[in-house]
């Protein structure tokens, strides 16, 4: 009886099995791993703006209130982009021909807002709410990181589910005073209350914030 | 024969996946009137409506303190004597709060220059809320008071403390 396969189905078998296990471990890391690395997030990424406003300069080098700007962030879902308006409070005296600034005084003077690019992205799913994380003592350099030494606006955290939870499983920790919420250099000392202690002042519940509907509704 | 077909058939509700990270429903981060960017225009009056002067309490002046420093400061510094960050990098100088005209001025004045700007000061109206507009013009009036106070303003208790 002649051989049902011929020499060469050997390297064919091989080259199947391999491209297989290639196609699984591919396949896998694609799925899997792929979607939550810091360079698919782009995490450090600085992202184009039509103005390269520096929070720097503003934040760390003149002392401005991340409220100054960002008004809703205590009281609304949505920190609040400022309208141009805000930013001509004081260009409209300093700066007043930089180039870099004419897409800002073109865009009051028409009327029309300037288009900033997301910056922090989460998906349409997830329900996030500032102003709740601020009332219970979550800082803004918690998820936002040292914006005040960002010279260009990149995404400091990864901003996947995993990173919410991480949070959301144990918060005390992440709590800080109400007095340091907006400060982007605080960080934790012998003098600051514990994280059992900011968990029982903020009035945060030890359960059910890993519910689903937390997040999603 | 049949198999196959079936199993085509189970790849079909595949057809219903989509992309859920663009959901065309009622979400701060998805509804374009409030998304970055798209800030209307005619936003300068928000929540702008006239109310009467709150009753003075410390908790309105410390409110007023807290605002007064977010708002306030970068021009009118903490002091209010009008030198504050903005003003030294070239912003034209506001008046000090400690003018004869200011310190005589009733809170009402510091209200209205919040609401519709004065001079180079642009309107505050969208930024600041007329409670808090309240609070600020009370703590203004504290900041008036802090340094023209005279050692006879003193509870006796506060003066034994002096050194």
């Amino acid at each position: 009886m002649a051989a049902i396969f011929r020499p060469s189905a050997n390297l064919a078998a091989k080259v199947v099995l391999l491209g297989m296990a290639a196609l699984l471990a591919g396949g896998t890391g694609w799925w899997l791993v792929w979607p939550r690395t810091d360079w698919s997030r782009r995490v450090g990424w600085v992202i184009d703006q039509p103005v390269p406003f520096s929070h720097e300069h503003h934040v760390a080098g003149l002392g401005i209130d991340c409220r100054f700007c960002h008004t809703s962030v205590e009281v609304s879902s949505n920190a609040g982009m400022p309208p141009t308006y805000t930013c001509m409070t004081c260009h409209s005296q300093i700066w007043t021909n930089a180039e870099l600034l004419a897409p800002v005084r073109e865009s009051l003077a028409q009327g029309r807002p300037i288009a900033w690019n997301v910056v922090n992205d989460i998906p349409q799913y997830v329900y996030f709410n500032h102003s709740i994380h601020i009332a219970k003592g979550v800082g803004c350099a918690s998820c936002h990181g040292s914006v005040d030494r960002m010279a260009l606006t990149y995404k400091a955290s990864s901003f996947t589910m995993q990173f919410c939870l991480n949070c959301h499983r144990d918060p005390g920790p992440n709590l800080r005073p109400k007095e340091a919420i907006y400060d982007t250099e605080w960080h934790r000392t012998a003098d600051t209350p514990s994280p059992a202690a900011l968990m029982q002042q903020y009035g945060v519940p030890n359960r059910d914030l890993t519910d689903c509907s937390i997040c999603h509704r | 024969m049949r198999r196959p077909l079936l199993l085509l058939l189970l790849l079909l509700p595949l057809a219903a996946c989509d992309d859920m990270t663009a959901q065309p429903k009622r979400n701060a981060y998805a509804d374009p009137s409030v998304a970055p960017g798209r800030v209307p225009t005619d936003s300068v009056s928000w929540r702008d409506h006239s109310t009467a002067p709150p009753p003075l309490t410390l908790a309105l002046i410390e409110r007023g303190q807290q605002r007064f420093r977010i708002d306030c400061t970068p021009c009118h510094s903490e002091l209010g004597d009008g030198n504050g960050m903005i003003v030294q990098r070239g912003f034209p100088q506001p008046p000090s709060y400690q003018e004869d005209r200011l310190r005589a001025a009733p809170p009402q004045h510091f209200y209205d220059v919040i609401t519709n700007g004065h001079g180079a000061m642009y309107s505050f109206a969208q930024r600041v809320a007329p409670e808090d507009r309240w609070a600020i013009a009370a703590y203004i009036k504290a900041l008036q008071r802090s340094q023209h106070a005279a050692i006879a303003d003193l509870t006796a208790a506060e003066r034994a403390a002096l050194p």
